[in-house]
């Protein structure tokens, strides 16, 4: 099928995959294996001094995944900022995905902090995959702040819920150059696959991979969904109507 | 000399260069990322000495979404 392009960079695989809340690392590995992904996000925090456990990054092949640090747990611009630098010092390629969400209820980000990021992270050389509220007007502005995509949510983090924002993310890939890929709130194969075949370039999925008891399995199903909906967008959907159109010859019955 | 690491305070016999730190915490050059004083590292400056006072922040990489 046809490759994702992000940043001049080929991608075979549209299904991104989070790593957190994985009940082990061979949970993780397993749902990243059987999911064909070839990116997967990160996330930095302190080093427990007193208890310092293997890093991440002995787990997860460099060679094989690109590693796209996230900056979970920024509440403002400056904190966003900071935590890319780092992650750009720990020797990643500069990839990033902006993540600022002040608010820890329902970790909805932050427009006007994420926008100001944004501008800011492009100037200094990162590769931006900004995570953002599906408003098709931010979505231009960060375009033209020169974010590599953007990734509206379907619905909050870790919700399950599927595409609540449907209307606004078909507006958002109508009019933007630049991939779409939806990201968070995806629970189910399901609704990976609608939103590949509303047009979105590509989907970021985590909870869903993480909260069961076959993560591997789970991968698999996620691949499969988000194949079926591009195939099915590309081969071109037909429309909804409002009154039945039968399948079957109008001529012919069997009566006068 | 006093060290506040990752917010907590730590107190050491003799200098320690940030190398010689990492390698008293058994933690792994290259899987972390230092700051010092608010200024983020590179490898090449772990050389550097810490002084009594100095604050560090050390990162690494951990799952998430």
């Amino acid at each position: 099928m046809d490759k994702l392009v992000i940043a001049g960079r080929e991608f075979d695989s549209r299904l991104m995959v989070g790593t957190g809340k994985f009940a082990s690392n061979q949970a993780m590995l397993a749902a990243m294996e059987h999911s064909g992904c070839e990116i997967v996000t990160v996330a930095l925090r302190r080093v427990d001094i007193d208890n310092p456990e293997d890093s991440l990054l002995s787990q997860i092949d460099p060679n094989r995944y690109l590693l796209l640090p996230n900056t979970s747990g920024a509440r403002d611009a400056e904190e966003a900022i900071r935590l890319a630098r780092l992650a750009r010092a720990a020797g990643c390629e500069p990839w990033v995905k902006l993540e600022v969400t002040p608010d820890p209820y329902y970790l909805l980000p932050d427009p006007v902090e994420t926008l100001k990021a944004a501008e800011i992270l492009v100037k200094e050389g990162f590769i931006v995959l900004p995570y953002m509220p599906a408003d098709p007007v931010l979505a231009r502005h960060l375009e033209e702040a020169g974010t590599a995509t953007v990734m509206p949510l379907g619905a909050p983090i870790g919700t399950n819920r599927g595409i609540r924002t449907r209307d606004l993310i078909s507006i958002i890939i109508e009019q933007a150059s630049i991939p779409v890929v939806v990201d968070a709130g995806l629970g189910a194969p399901s609704h990976a696959a609608e939103a590949m075949e509303m047009g979105a370039d590509a989907v970021l999925v985590n909870t869903a991979l993480a909260d069961t008891p076959d993560p591997g399995a789970m991968g698999r199903a996620f691949k499969k969904g988000v194949e079926a909906g591009r195939e099915a967008y590309l081969a071109g959907l037909g429309p909804q109507r409002d009154k039945a159109e039968a399948s079957s010859p109008l001529t012919g019955f069997l009566r006068d | 000399m006093t060290l506040i690491i990752n917010g907590q305070q730590r107190n050491f016999e003799t200098q320690l260069t940030i190398h010689q730190l990492l390698n008293k915490l058994e933690l792994t050059a290259d899987r972390v990322v230092v700051e010092l004083n608010r200024e983020i590292l590179t490898v090449e400056a772990h050389d550097t000495l810490l002084k009594d006072g100095d604050t560090l922040e050390v990162i690494q990489f951990v799952g998430g979404g």
